[in-house]
């Protein structure tokens, strides 16, 4: 892996010792759509899909946003199934009627579900076809988010691969830096300010705030990943001959230190300025941490697998918050993009792939942990056996990244726990 | 192809685990891909639940296509049966599944499983929720019970007169409109008249308590989005009548309670069952302001009807508008919408309702999670009568929608989102208060006035077709309406001044228009 700047060596954490298959309790792709749709302010998504796929979406999305969403599902009905309705001709009339509604998008993405991949509806072909009928109006491409190919974060890196084969070449003389994966605007302009003083030029968020804001790739090209779940799009850019600069997630301080440090180091910024530069919002971010270490230390955690940041939420806690990792279930494992986060975690910790939702929930019940993350079909059933929780899709959904998040992040934390303090009423236990 | 941007129902496999989760001591394994658990997350974090609802998922992923799926529904049926130990396992499909075609229903079946099993047809493509709930809950009943089943003709034995007569409950499920409290209310009220509630299911019965079913003397269908299907097979095998009244609203519970009485032939005087403070609320002066409010009707079948009876007859609210987005209840509706001399609206497109609400400028709309956010944006006050419904439509607090309690409970929640009688006048008259303006909204509701401020600013200057003009001192005056009759006296003075072949409104185009419609 030539192209991966290495920046650990050294005793690594080995990576999960035991894969599991059977129900899973995640979320398909489909759901990324959620932040994508917020992110990329003037992109709109249509999935192809079921009753089930729009049920999904809103439910999961809290059922409602108020604003009318970016997101939208052509339900298939029996007569696309039966062969009695083109499901070209259906998809074409529906996102002609699509683009009528809504003159201000500009990216349409179709997105793949179970039923239109099981039925092997060529969602790529028809893409490229609408494309040639809008195509001074909307560009539009297709990317899977199918439960059967995908889980929770991975309907993002499937949407950012399908866009990669899109970006103009970087030229020969030039050099750039794509961030890769959904930052939320507040952190990217943090990021933006930190760049800039370690004197850190073109850099590229990706998927920026506008459909059209698509980096040049080439030779000059270096990626960092803000993200876990982007390992595929990175290998794609990997393709296009980027370099994959490999570092912790900037979560926490000391992970967001190691973030910049080794952009920096990349960059071959002075060792000193970087140090220079980081050092305030290094220290304030341990002080913000530090508020909510008395409520995390000694304490308990154990993950189920859901949106890919388990690993790095294990470490974050492990390493500055003092409490020890039960297990970290991962829905699957990129070594890829987790080098970084393996080298610092403790070796000990057990590690699962994949799931087997009633297994897994014994150990749960029997390890009897201070705090469990999970999704949120699972989190209450868990608080009604006395367990405390944190439902995952909150890491998610909520701005984590960067120094300035970091107390934040440890906050989020600890608040289920804080809150069993406080409560007078019932028990948990 | 149906383009869908919220949808007021889930699939019908949502249906099926609605009923899974309303009971006790079942099973169902559905055969799904991954993705498929989010319905875990509609009953522990919309409603609550202490618990994951009683569902296995397979959990294929695209490798296994082709070749192993059957073998996965084969042991997570096994593993279900063992784990769980129900005393039945439904067994059905979700829309990806019903595609590739396992038949985990009689996979089930010939796997010789230590359990019974109940095999669910879901029709992913052509139905939605609420027929999948009624489907299983048939399926579930009949499966259990048709064993029991007198011959065909039998007449049925006359109740001995030395035992109370009794009922059953049929259709409140999980994830229903305040089923949990309706079911405690109606049965407060049936023990005061000296009936006994045999069975309530699907909520909180396992399937021994199924088998008491045809002990009861009669069926009260009280969601019959659920127990329809139900009832009429009861109806048909066991000779068991069907009390069908929904007790909502006052009129409806005292309806309910006579056709108990005729129905299980015992003296009842309705005046002595019980009694609600509601038609009093609704005589008193300060209900006056009530009078005519224009009210927009939206629903899942049952409540809307009852919602438009309670609406015009016990508040003296005007139904302007009534809907549902169950096609199953599209006859009873439609006919519903005539007695309000109405065509009902019967649509599941959520855009078609946003249009009709602006069309008809209500000063209230009644309905779902959906209306509500409609209502919302265009700053109509708004009560939730109906599923779909969010997490704070499931209350603490006793709050049931049936009976006399129930009639209490609605008239509190209609009119809360309302302004009151005298602010609702002195809004009218000093309009220009600048700490105490119509903009600001209700003033006991806190900031929910914002909607209705945003949609203040949108006035245009001409009607959408740019037939009419309004001057500017016309748009000046009508401002001073205040903006919850401002709607209505737009679309009002526009209309009149179309009829009227005026192109420009003018300042006495609008008390043309005013003096016109008054009436």
């Amino acid at each position: 892996m030539s192209s991966v700047i290495a920046s650990t060596v050294g005793e690594h954490h080995p990576g999960p010792q035991k894969q599991e298959r059977g129900q899973r309790a995640v979320f398909c792709g489909l759901t990324s759509i959620i932040w994508l749709h917020r992110r990329i302010q003037d992109a709109f998504f249509l999935v192809v899909g079921s009753r089930t796929c729009a049920h999904l979406i809103q439910s999961a999305a809290g059922v409602m946003i108020f604003a009318e969403p970016r997101f939208a599902t052509a339900i298939l009905g029996e007569r696309d199934l039966a062969g009695m309705a083109d499901c070209h001709e259906e998809l074409d009339r529906v996102v002609s009627e699509l683009i009528a509604r809504r003159p201000g998008i500009n990216r349409l993405f179709l997105v793949g579900s179970c039923p239109s991949e099981v039925i092997k509806l060529d969602l790529e072909t028809a893409a490229a076809k609408l494309q040639v009928k809008h195509e001074n109006r909307v560009r539009i491409s297709a990317f899977s988010g199918s439960g059967i190919e995908t889980t929770f974060t991975q309907g993002e890196d499937q949407c950012l691969k399908s866009t990669v084969a899109e970006l103009p070449t970087l030229g020969a003389s030039e050099d750039n830096l794509i961030v890769l994966g959904t930052v939320s605007d507040i952190v990217e302009d943090q990021f933006r300010r930190l760049f800039d003083d370690l004197d850190i030029k073109n850099i590229h968020f990706y998927p920026g705030r506008k459909a059209g804001d698509l980096p040049a790739v080439g030779k000059g090209t270096r990626v960092i990943a803000a993200q876990p779940f982007v390992g595929e799009t990175a290998r794609a850019l990997i393709d296009r001959d980027a370099e994959l600069i490999s570092a912790p997630f900037p979560l926490g301080a000391e992970g967001s230190k190691a973030w910049f440090e080794a952009a920096a180091e990349a960059y071959g910024v002075d060792s000193e300025r970087t140090q220079q530069v980081l050092e305030m919002p290094y220290q304030r971010a341990k002080r913000a941490v530090s508020v909510h270490r008395s409520k995390l230390e000694g304490k308990r955690i154990h993950f189920l697998p859901d949106s890919q940041l388990e690993i790095p939420m294990a470490r974050f806690l492990s390493e500055e918050c003092d409490l020890s990792v039960n297990e970290i279930g991962t829905p699957f494992h990129d070594q890829l993009v987790m080098r970084g986060e393996l080298a610092r975690l403790p070796q000990d910790v057990p590690m699962v792939e994949g799931q087997d939702l009633d297994p897994a929930l014994a150990r749960v019940r029997a390890a009897r942990p201070d705090l469990t993350v999970c999704g949120m079909g699972i989190a209450n059933a868990l608080e009604s056996e006395g367990l405390r929780t944190k439902w995952s899709i909150e890491l998610v959904f909520s701005p984590v990244q960067g120094f300035d998040q970091a107390g934040d992040l440890a906050g989020l934390f600890a608040k289920p726990l804080a809150r069993e303090e406080i409560l007078e009423v019932g028990s948990w236990s | 192809m149906e383009l869908t941007l919220w949808t007021y129902e889930g699939p019908p496999h949502v249906g099926a685990i609605r009923i899974a989760a309303s009971m006790r001591d079942v099973h169902l394994m559905l055969h799904s891909p991954q993705g498929d658990t989010y319905a875990d997350l509609l009953f522990t974090m919309i409603e609550r639940e202490g618990r994951r609802p009683p569902v296995t998922y397979t959990t294929f992923q695209a490798r296994d296509l082709g070749s192993s799926t059957a073998e996965m529904v084969v042991n997570s049926l096994r593993e279900s049966a063992e784990r769980f130990k129900p005393q039945v396992l439904m067994v059905a499909d979700s829309c990806t599944a019903e595609l590739i075609q396992d038949q985990p229903g009689a996979l089930a079946l010939g796997a010789d499983l230590p359990v019974p099993v109940i095999p669910l047809e879901m029709a992913a493509y052509t139905r939605k929720e609420n027929w999948g709930a009624a489907e299983t809950f048939y399926q579930l009943v009949r499966g259990l019970l048709s064993r029991q089943a007198p011959p065909p003709g039998s007449e049925r034995p006359p109740r001995d007169a030395n035992t109370r007569p009794s009922v059953n409950l049929l259709g409140p499920t999980k994830l229903g409109f305040r089923c949990r409290d309706d079911v405690v209310e109606i049965e407060r009220l049936l023990n005061s008249m000296g009936i006994d509630v045999n069975v309530v299911a699907p909520l909180g019965a396992s399937p021994q308590d199924l088998q008491a079913i045809p002990k009861a003397d009669a069926n009260v269908n009280l969601c019959p989005e659920v127990s329809d299907l139900t009832c009429s097979w009861l109806a048909r095998t066991f000779g068991m009548p069907t009390i069908s009244t929904i007790p909502m609203g006052w009129g409806a519970t005292r309806d309910f309670i006579a056709e108990v009485a005729t129905t299980l032939d015992i003296d009842i005087n309705v005046d002595a069952v019980g009694e609600s403070r509601l038609p009093w609320y609704s005589r008193s002066i300060d209900s006056t302001y009530l009078t005519g409010k224009r009210v927009f009707v939206f629903a899942d079948g049952s409540h809307a009807i009852a919602a438009a009876r309670v609406a015009r007859d016990e508040m003296g609210f005007e139904v302007v508008g009534l809907g549902t987005y169950s096609r199953e209840r599209a006859r009873d509706v439609r006919a519903a919408a005539k007695e309000y001399g109405l065509e009902a609206l019967i649509t599941d497109n959520y855009l078609e309702v946003e249009a009709k609400v602006q069309e008809l400028q209500p000063e209230m709309v009644l309905g779902t999670q959906m209306e509500r956010h409609i209502a919302k944006r265009l700053g109509i006050p708004c009560a939730v009568i109906s599923t779909p419904a969010h997490v704070q439509d499931y209350p603490a607090r006793y709050s049931p929608q049936m009976g006399f309690e129930g009639a209490n409970v609605l008239f509190d929640t209609w009119v809360h989102p309302l302004i009151m009688g005298l602010e609702e006048h002195l809004l009218h008259m000093f309009r220009d208060d600048f700490e105490f303006n119509d903009s600001v909204g209700p003033s006991h509701l806190g900031s929910e006035g914002e909607g209705a401020r945003a949609q203040d600013t949108s006035g245009g200057h001409q009607t959408d077709d740019g037939a009419v003009v309004w001057a500017f001192e016309a748009e000046k005056e009508l401002k001073k309406i205040p903006f919850f009759v401002r709607g209505k006296a737009r679309r009002n003075t526009e209309r009149f001044a179309v009829e009227h072949g005026l192109t420009t409104i003018e300042v006495d185009t609008l008390y043309d228009a005013k003096a016109h419609f008054s009436n």
